[in-house]
Formats: C-alpha cells, structure tokens, sequence
C-alpha cells in the first residue's frame, strides 16, 4: 500500500468536492465495496459533502424472499441435496432459514463443480445447486451443467436466481432517484462484463462509472477519478483495477452464460421486478432446470414488516434510519438480508460504525 | 460473495488445475480462461479462474489480505472472542 498515493487521491477527492460545492451521492454498487470502505475507515476520511450509498451489489440480499423460500421447502424433500455456497444459509424466509433447520441434506459448497460432484457420489439423491449471484457466479453454473452433462448426470439440477448488475444499476437511475451521481463499479463482476459494459448507462444518464478493486489506494484513487469528472462536468467509463479489467470483459464466461441462459424480468428484494434484471435456464437445458424438474412456481415475495431495505439498497436511506436497525434486527438476529449477508450494508453499519 | 483471490497455477490437466495462495492450495477450473498457462497467476472467484493477473496486482492483493487476517484477529482480541464470526 503506498502512503503517498492515498494522500494524493484524497487531495484530489478534497479539491474536486470543494469545486463541486454541493452534496455529491457515489454509489458503490458491490457489497465488497461496502465492506472494504468500513474496515478501512475510508467514510472518515472523505469530505463532508461526499456521500457514499451502499447499492444492490451483494447478490444474497437482493435474492427475493419467494426464492428463499423454495429453497427452504426442497430442503425438508428426503430424496434432495441441496447445495449451496455458505452465504445463502442464514438469509430467513417468511418464517425461518436453512441454518436454523439445520437439515442434513443441506451441504456448504464452495464452487458449483463441488455441487457436481455431489451428484456423482449421490446418484439416490437429486441435487439441487442453490445458482445465486451475478456474472460472477453464472458462467460457473454454466459450466456445471456442461460437466453434469458430459457425465450423464441425471440428478443435477441448479435453481436459477442469478441476476445481472446492469439493468439495476439502470433501474435505480430511471427511478428518479437522484442522489446518485455517479457508480463505482464492482471489480470482479466487471473482469467478466468488461468496462465497455458500462458505457450505455454513461450515455444515457450522464453518470460516471469507474470501476475499482478493493484495496484502499484503489477504492480512494476510483473516487478521485470520479470526482474529479463530476468536478469538470464530464461524465466517462473508466477503471482502476488494472489488466483484470478489459474493456471487452471476458468473452468466454460471457459466451458461457449466454449459451445456457436467457434474460427474463424478475424478482429483487427491496426493488421490485427489474426488466431482463435476472436470468432463466434455456429450455434446451430444462432437464438441469430445477424449477422445471420440480414444477415450481415461484412464490410472491413478501418483505418482512416493517424492513426498509429495499430503501438501503436503493441509497436513499442510511442503515439507522430504519427503526429496525440495531434494535429488532441485529447480526445475531437478522430481520432483512441486508443484515444476514456480511457483505450487506447494514451489516457492516453494524459491526463497524455501532 | 464476488471477492475474487489471486493464485498461482501449479498443476494443469485440461480445465482442471491446482491454485496456490499464499502457500494454501486449491482445486479450480480453467474453463472460462483457456489462455492461462502453468505458473501463471489468476484470480479465483467460486473455483474458476475468471482473469489472468500479473504478479504485482497479485501481491497487493496477497499483503491486503495478510492485513486484514492481523486487523480481524486483533479486533477479536480486543473483544475477547466475543464475536466469534
């Protein structure tokens, strides 16, 4: 970490904002993001007029509640495993979550190729891999389904919930929410998309994107570059976070994920029904599609009383500006996901600015 | 759940290889990066290589990580283990 160059950006930042002269909104769209800047105390180190709103970027609080709770129901079937990665355990349902049933047919994996070989070596069960997550995680679930395939794996099934992060980012922008003057981009999901992803929503909403790792020297020169845009009045794609980052992204996942999977409209919690915001199997590959293979229909999704955070992920609320905050929802007692997954951003309110 | 970590390729057989972080050692894919060869770095995201990184990029992210493992064990102390997670 060089000292020098945290220095120079948070000048910059201070000199841009001071130029700017009014309350200035960057969205960090990924929940990594959130965290790093809490860990880092990098919020105390920003000038007053420069708000940063934690966005929709963590997959596991944006799964809808419906969705959760299928997943709870396959879980009591005997002649299921489910698989999932370590997340998605504690985010609640209507009434409870897998944690707490603590079921034995419930497995941790780390990688959707753990949730193959799972069907390999339970060839009584049917597994049924918990897919969540945005271009990260999807082309991964792509390629299981191949590998299920190669290996005539009859009992691999995924659940589709994955999401893609553009058309809630344009969402919150057509929105009319207008505390959002520009994005810092999420790092990894960025490495897939490539930074030329960002490009039409720079043209049409004249917001710059500028996508950062998560080191604080790039976080902190991701934001100096960003206001200093907003400071010139220009708006631009740009990126921080190096050779990973390729304007064109990476074309094979990208490939991957458009082979087994097609845009639909649907759920997020806290945002509604997002055009083509999530994915849906192909029905070349409906036998891998556990909601085909199990006929179910998704249920509506509630939010829980009282629970703002679709207010949070949405940057027009802070975490303690809901009353649940701290009181009835809490890390050992989470109410709405944005608590449950540690990348949510009233949890790391919680642990770190209590 | 999108945090992506660099390894170093040590063993390849087809899409299959052996990543290396930081001395831990994991099976991955390398189906979505055909290009990567032994001995290079990757970031690692939910067992597939999605990127291929160079060895400077790769360190900060090693010595970031080694600050946060020492900044969490020392806010566990302070807290005398009460928040184990």
């Amino acid at each position: 970490m060089r000292l020098d160059a945290i220095q120079s950006a948070r000048e910059q930042i201070e000199n841009a904002c001071a130029k700017i002269g009014r309350p200035v909104g960057v969205m960090e769209v990924c929940g990594t993001h959130t965290v790093a800047l809490f860990r880092y105390g990098i919020r105390s180190l920003l000038p007053k007029n420069l708000k940063l709103l934690s966005g929709p970027g963590c997959p596991v609080c944006v799964t809808d509640q419906g969705y959760v709770d299928t997943v709870i129901e396959l879980a009591q079937r005997t002649d299921c495993l489910i698989a999932t990665y370590g997340d998605m355990i504690r985010v609640p349902g209507k009434a409870t979550s897998l944690e707490r049933l603590s079921l034995p047919n419930v497995r941790v994996v780390l990688s959707s190729d753990d949730a193959v070989s799972l069907a390999k070596n339970h060839p009584d069960k049917t597994i049924i891999f918990v897919a969540v997550g945005f271009e990260t995680t999807t082309p991964a679930t792509a390629v299981a389904m191949a590998q299920a395939e190669k290996l005539g794996l009859e009992n691999f099934t995924a659940l589709c919930g994955h999401k893609r992060v553009l058309p809630a980012m344009r969402a919150l922008l057509s929105g009319r929410n207008d505390k959002i003057d520009a994005f810092l981009c999420p790092g990894h999901v960025s490495v897939i998309l490539g930074s030329g992803a960002y490009e039409p929503i720079v043209k049409e909403f004249h917001r710059p994107c500028v996508v950062a790792g998560f080191e604080v020297e790039q976080i902190l020169s991701g934001l100096a570059k960003i206001c200093e845009q907003l400071a010139q009045n220009e708006f631009a794609v740009d990126s921080v976070y190096g050779l990973a980052v390729r304007p064109e992204g990476n074309r094979t996942a990208q490939q991957w994920i458009e082979n087994y999977f097609e845009l639909c409209d649907g759920p997020w919690r806290g945002l509604g029904r997002i055009p083509e915001g999530s994915l849906r199997i192909r029905e070349k590959y409906a036998k891998f599609d556990a909601q085909k293979r199990f006929g179910i229909e998704q249920m509506p999704a509630e939010e829980p009383r009282g629970c703002l955070c679709g207010q949070v992920l949405c940057g027009l609320i802070e975490p303690n500006q809901c009353k649940l905050f701290g009181k009835k929802c809490t890390l050992d007692h989470p109410v709405g996901p944005c608590m449950v997954s540690t990348e949510g951003a009233c949890a790391a309110w919680y642990k770190y600015q209590k | 759940m999108c945090l992506a970590v660099p390894a170093r390729i040590v063993e390849m057989n087809g899409d299959q290889a052996v990543a290396d972080t930081m001395g831990n050692r994991w099976h991955i894919r390398t189906t979505l990066t055909p290009e990567v060869k032994l001995g290079d770095i990757v970031l690692v995201h939910a067992g597939y290589a999605i990127a291929k990184v160079d060895e400077e990029e790769a360190r900060k992210t090693w010595e970031l990580f080694e600050q946060i493992a020492d900044m969490e064990a020392q806010q566990q102390r302070a807290q005398g283990g009460e928040d184990a997670t």
